[in-house]
């Protein structure tokens, strides 16, 4: 009885989770309710976690309960300490969860929410879990080394290298797409700008405390900072209403850019506890709590999707980005399915405290899952609001227009009927004066949560309240990672540079201290900007590179993961990782081509530059360019862009080779040549 | 009843702290007593500051 127990149990979650997906993926024309669509993601989630991540342990792998961890062996109460797998689990959730998994299924949405509910579960089921659980295995055996000591060790210090120097370049266009999606919501919006604003000083004072005045106490500090961004948002709201304060608060794109320019710069060079740490304190709280909050939202509400299950742009005629299902949807969701950038998570802080092997799967291939149910939730955010007012805020507006009238006319056109009051209403719900062409995701978003928290809690009264919570919480922790992500760029940086110049390794000297951050800075900030004026929206631009950086980034660490089977003479069950690695290369390398040489000029570069060239040659102007000079700015950066998506592919083939090469090596060889530390047994205390 | 409420606050604690890289500072002290005690744990001001700057000191980023 003990044994037919779990089975059947088991046997019944497979069957919910089978009997949902078909609902979700067989309904036709009707509207279904959100929770069939969370349901079939958990049930699978669950099943996928005992049949599969298990499998992987136990049999792929072969975890050893008895072996010594680097927690254990190097405990140190510090960097090093064996801690309780759920307080471990709460860690690396926090550390993989980002903005990433809550934008890429919004802008997904645009083929209707099948197409990417099916990828975020896929994807994560036999990829993205795959990954993050065996980079952790592989670095937990070694000491919790780094992603590149990884590869430099296990495939050789020029693949190393150029992985090092591939997640480099990731780091930057990652730092440029976030800062795009804050200009995008704080754009011609008071109200947004000065509730992100009033985050600084909050975060000052806040550090200020937990230095001098009650040194480390950040509980009670986060909760009276809590209650200053909640009064910041409720403040925002008059200064929004304020004919004299209302203009000091309202940018543009362009100026948001150079404000937030300078913002990285200044913010990177300060000392961490002064704003960097008290901010990320705060927003790693909010982070948490919000996806809890939301998690429970749509439990209690249990919205309507009105989203079509698939619309006509499955053809890749869509407004919100140009391109076909295959590869672009594949790269559009790239957190929520597969993050090549969790790899540098799993080899970073969490092995160093795993107290035994046996959680690795609980906390590597179960985190990732946890991710995972955040895309859908977003999934299902931008899938409940009004289509036509989702299509609205997406296009941009060289597209639809810009007056309320226009743009309803033209949305109604392509079959989501909608009128120009419900866009006016929407807005003055929202607090906001227009929410056409907020592209970005993070808006539409923060539309979706503020529907669905206000079902729950203050109904339309609180819908601006919420709204502007939803967009300070995603802004609030994508300033972090601006942040954060700027000085980790600037560390890299220099050690790049001091291969050369070897004061550049210098990094407490503030000369190449500054020199670094500003080069930093630099870089992601040009991209940036020329995601703002972009002729297509800069969505359009970005959001795919950033999809295919990250996804390589996903292929490459997939690759170690497969040289390391084939060292420890596991070669039989490398599938495992092979299957995933080669979808990737598929997807990127072909969205990477056709981002290049697509002659079309809403997906090519390079098409796109020789659009431009020829109005040029013509003496015409093309929007947005006001001038020859734009024009040529322009040309030249469609040709940047080009030239980045090359070398991302180069990056990838490279570590490819290299990873093959390996393989057949370590196939060759009749014993395990894995560089694994030798086995010691974890002692009885620890075990 | 109330002992395992006592324990599920605890734990709470430690994960909110453990995410914002802030590892329990009892063990820490009770590890230094225990196997290095030649040596005098930091203060918990100290102990703060150590770790602020560990998790912002390296090249590894937040995640997107």
């Amino acid at each position: 009885m003990n044994r037919i127990l779990p089975k059947l149990g088991w046997a019944a979650l497979a069957a919910l989770g089978a009997i949902s997906l078909s609902y979700v993926a067989l309904s036709r024309g009707e509207t279904i309710n959100a929770l069939w669509v969370v349901s079939a993601a958990v049930c699978i989630y669950l099943v996928a976690y005992r049949f599969y991540g298990l499998y992987i342990a136990k049999t792929v792998l072969g975890v050893d309960s008895t072996r010594m961890t680097p927690a254990v062996k190097y405990n140190d109460g510090l960097d090093y300490v064996p801690t309780n797998k759920n307080v471990l689990f709460g860690h690396h959730f926090a550390a993989i969860a980002g903005a990433g998994p809550l934008v890429g299924p919004v802008l997904a949405a645009q083929m209707g929410y099948l197409p990417g509910l099916l990828w975020i579960v896929a994807g994560v089921v036999l990829a993205g879990a795959v990954q993050d659980f065996i980079v952790l295995f592989i670095s937990s055996r070694r000491d919790g080394r780094s992603l590149g000591d990884l590869i430099k060790s296990e495939l050789g210090t020029i693949p190393g290298m150029i992985a090092l120097f591939g997640a480099f370049l990731i780091m930057i266009i990652i730092l440029a797409v976030l800062a795009m999606i804050v200009v995008k919501a704080l754009a011609d919006s008071p109200w947004g700008t000065f509730t992100v604003a009033a985050t600084i000083p909050i975060a000052i004072f806040m550090g200020v405390y937990m230095r001098y005045i009650r040194p480390g106490k950040i509980g009670e500090i986060s909760i009276v900072g809590f209650i200053l961004l909640i009064a910041a948002i409720l403040v925002g709201g008059q200064v929004a209403a304020s004919p004299t304060w209302a203009p000091l608060f309202t940018f543009t794109g362009t100026q948001l850019t150079w404000i937030l320019i300078a913002y990285g710069f200044i913010a990177a060079s300060l000392p961490v506890w002064l704003l960097l740490a008290p901010r990320d304190y705060l927003s790693t709280f909010l982070k948490i709590g919000t996806i809890l909050g939301l998690a429970v939202g749509i439990v209690i509400v249990a919205p309507m999707m009105h989203m079509p299950h698939v619309t006509k742009f499955i053809d890749g005629s869509g407004p919100v980005w140009s391109g076909n299902m295959f590869p672009f949807l594949f790269i559009t969701i790239a957190c929520g399915a597969v993050s090549g950038f969790h790899a540098l998570i799993s080899s970073g802080t969490t092995p160093k405290m795993l107290d035994n092997e046996r959680y690795a799967a609980f906390i590597g291939y179960g985190g990732m899952l946890m991710e995972s149910f955040v895309a859908i939730m977003a999934l299902v955010a931008a899938s409940v609001i009004d289509p036509g007012v989702y299509f609205a805020m997406n296009s941009p507006a060289a597209v639809i227009g810009k007056e309320a009238i226009e743009v309803a006319a033209k949305v109604s056109e392509w079959g989501f009927v909608i009128t120009p009051d419900v866009l006016l209403q929407t807005a003055t719900d929202v607090g906001e004066k227009t929410i056409i062409s907020r592209a970005g995701g993070a808006p539409t978003l923060a539309v979706g949560m503020a529907h669905i928290i206000s079902g729950a809690i203050g109904g339309k009264a609180m819908m601006a309240f919420w709204y502007h919570f939803a967009i300070l919480f995603e802004a609030l922790f994508i300033l972090t990672a601006v942040d954060a992500g700027t000085r980790a760029g600037r560390f890299m940086l220099q050690d790049l540079l001091g291969a050369f110049v070897p004061v550049f390794k210098r990094t407490e000297k503030l000369g190449p201290n500054l020199i670094g951050t500003g080069l930093c800075v630099a870089a992601w900030g040009y991209i940036l900007y020329q995601g703002v004026v972009d002729p297509l929206g800069g969505i359009n631009t970005l959001w795919p590179l950033f999809g295919v950086a990250n996804q390589m980034l996903a292929a490459v660490a997939l690759t170690l993961c497969t040289v390391v089977l084939f060292k420890m003479k596991r070669e039989r069950y490398a599938w495992v990782t092979i299957a995933p690695t080669i979808w990737l290369l598929a997807c990127t390398l072909t969205a990477g081509w056709q981002k290049i040489f697509d002659p079309s000029f809403k997906v090519g570069f390079l098409a796109q530059a020789a659009r431009f060239s020829a109005a040029a040659d013509r003496g015409e102007l093309l929007a947005p360019a006001k001038n020859v000079g734009q024009m040529q700015q322009i040309i030249f950066n469609q040709y940047l862009d080009a030239a980045l998506c090359g070398l991302f592919m180069l990056v990838v083939i490279a570590v490819l080779v290299f990873g093959i090469r390996s393989c057949m090596k370590a196939y060759a060889e009749n014993k395990p040549s894995s560089k694994e530390s030798p086995y010691e047994a974890l002692p009885e205390s620890a075990a | 009843m109330f002992n395992d409420l006592a324990k599920l606050g605890k734990y709470l604690g430690e994960t909110a702290l453990l995410m914002v890289g802030q590892p329990d500072y009892d063990a820490y002290v009770q590890h230094t007593r225990l196997k290095h005690p030649d040596r005098t744990p930091m203060s918990y001001a100290e102990f703060f500051r150590n770790r602020e700057d560990a998790r912002f000191g390296g090249a590894v980023g937040k995640c997107c």
